[in-house]
């Protein structure tokens, strides 16, 4: 090994090294524990970062400091919500379902660990390494509205249940693109292993990588997959579950101190893990941008690509007015799911099709569906500078 | 008995027990949904992947949504308390028994009793793809359009007729 396979395999030879002071009997059950404890370490690490660059972000986006006073530029701000989090009351209402109260935010923080397991986060850096890993992901994924579910009946509060209803609702419209747009990328690949997945876009034509955003079909399920997940985790523009003006805070509203903010870690958790899966099917996972970077650690290279596509998240979140639930539910149905069916017909194009035919058949299978759909979803109606009536 | 069979199993009547006790239809609930991801940890338990992950997809991630929503906009979830045996508790009780019976009877004398010592490792979900689109495409398609037409029925009973209900208003 050279000195760049050492940089990049340093965190499994370190494991490595720490399992064989153990005795042999034991071995198995400490490589289990390293690895969990890492995790459980690091994401929550990378979620007091993403809140302290949420709320600078958002405040520069809306022409303000956001939070500057703890520490230099704020930068200790997370610490103080912490300690905030943590000495707050724990308010449980009377009337409130007391065990299922508790254990919905426990189950939710304990489903979104549970999808870091097949993460690939740099080569041969993945907890557990499945043969279906991308199913699991999705499995695990999918029992997180019955938390949302728990949270929202157990709180006996009327607001409570109308969001977990709207969540429930949002994200079994939005898992159904989400999958879909994913299956595009399995059927190139021709594996649920997400290693082997990203294996399959190693490599580099001149100094651009093989990674399946780079395609048409790879580009239109990306993008599909971006905006599902955005709806999946409840983020603005698809944050009417937690509808301020109208619901107050939706599924958690009765939740207060450190269960509120358990639910805010499974929020960003979530986001987390999805973007992840979004890296490893279409941005090539843990591999360099250029070729000429591929002596970067392969684990830097998905950080970094983790932390641009949370900067990306924010971004929208900062950017994008909130749907109205009629347009959120047309949307899914009218130009999502119809979308995500000519993505995957685009990819059987890409599979079979030779040379630059293939290029051509599936930018139209995905082309001349996008501009139908969008002209329907459009309903007529003419894009024009918008006339405010009151406030000018 | 092995624990990776124990624990699952465990589970499993746990929540299959707490799923007929319970008063509340909604906690009912979700013991179903607790025995629904115990079959899924049996099915991983017995080195049936793909089933597992599917039998967790479907069941906890849909058809205990779709429950929980049945329950809600019926008004189960309400009214909390009730008996816990039905009046009619025993023909229930017989008829849960001749089921059992008839199941049992079926396993027994199937064929797959005397395939069962064949190795579990050998069933990758490539070979399940390879099957289903070879072997098993047509039952495969039948339940496609099957599932269409279910939904597409769905459908046709949940739109609404603007035009006629206007006119039987008039």
């Amino acid at each position: 090994m050279n000195s760049v396979q050492y940089a990049d395999q340093i965190f499994v030879l370190l494991k490595q090294w720490l399992v064989s002071l153990f005795p042999a009997p034991l071995q198995t059950a400490v490589g289990i524990l390293i690895t969990v404890v890492t995790i459980i370490c690091v994401f929550p690490a990378l979620f007091a970062v993403t809140t302290i660059l949420e709320r600078k972000g958002l405040g520069r986006i809306q022409n303000r400091y956001g939070p500057n006073r703890v520490g230099p530029f704020g930068i200790f701000q997370p610490i103080a919500d912490g300690v905030k989090a943590l000495t707050k009351e724990d308010l449980v209402p009377a009337n409130a379902d007391k065990i299922v109260h508790f254990l919905a935010p426990v189950m939710l923080v304990i489903i979104v660990f549970l999808a870091y397991a097949v993460l690939p986060m740099g080569r041969n850096m993945a907890a557990v390494n499945m043969d279906c890993g991308l199913l699991f992901f999705f499995a695990i994924g999918s029992a997180t509205e019955v938390a949302v579910f728990m949270a929202g009946w157990s709180s006996r509060n009327k607001y409570a249940l109308l969001g977990a209803m709207r969540a429930i609702a949002q994200m079994i419209s939005y898992e159904i693109p989400l999958m879909l747009s994913a299956v595009a990328a399995i059927m190139i690949a021709g594996t649920l292993n997400l290693q082997q997945i990203v294996e399959q876009q190693a490599g580099y034509s001149g100094i651009l990588p093989h990674w399946y955003v780079f395609t048409p079909w790879g580009l239109a399920a990306f993008l599909l997959f971006i905006i599902s997940a955005t709806a999946e985790s409840n983020r603005s523009p698809f944050d009417l579950p937690e509808g301020e003006s109208e619901i107050i805070a939706g599924y958690y509203i009765e939740y207060s101190g450190f269960k509120f903010a358990l639910f805010f870690l499974g929020e960003y958790l979530g986001m987390f893990s999805i973007s992840a899966i979004a890296i490893t099917l279409f941005l090539g996972g843990w591999s360099a941008p250029f070729s000429f970077l591929a002596w970067i650690p392969s684990y830097l290279c998905f950080f970094g690509k983790l932390v641009a596509m949370i900067c990306c998240f924010i971004w929208v979140r900062g950017t994008l007015p909130r749907l109205r639930q009629d347009q959120l539910m047309n949307f899914a149905w009218k130009f999502m799911l119809p979308m995500s069916l000519f993505v995957i017909a685009s990819a059987v194009c890409w599979r079979y099709a030779e040379s630059w035919q293939r290029w051509a058949l599936s930018l139209v299978v995905v082309a001349v569906p996008y501009l139908w759909l969008g002209h329907g979803m459009m309903n007529n109606r003419k894009l024009e500078q918008r006339v405010y009536r009151y406030a000018e | 008995m092995t624990l990776s069979f124990l624990i699952p199993a465990i589970i499993l009547l746990i929540g299959a027990a707490a799923a007929n006790v319970l008063r509340n239809l909604v906690h009912c609930v979700l013991a179903l949904t607790l025995t629904f991801a115990g079959f899924a940890l049996l099915y991983l338990g017995l080195g049936a992947e793909f089933l597992g992950l599917v039998q967790l997809l479907v069941y906890v991630g849909a058809i205990a949504i779709l429950i929980v929503f049945t329950v809600l906009l019926t008004g189960g979830g309400v009214q909390g308390e009730r008996h816990v045996l039905s009046p009619r508790w025993f023909q229930g009780f017989v008829l849960s028994v001749l089921v059992f019976l008839l199941l049992g009877y079926g396993i027994t004398k199937s064929s797959f009793t005397t395939h069962a010592a064949t190795s579990v490792d050998s069933y990758p979900v490539s070979l399940i793809g390879d099957r289903l689109m070879t072997n098993y495409s047509l039952p495969l398609e039948i339940l496609g359009v099957l599932l269409t037409a279910a939904t597409i029925g769905g459908v046709v009973l949940a739109i609404r007729e603007p035009r006629q209900q206007t006119k039987e208003s008039e």
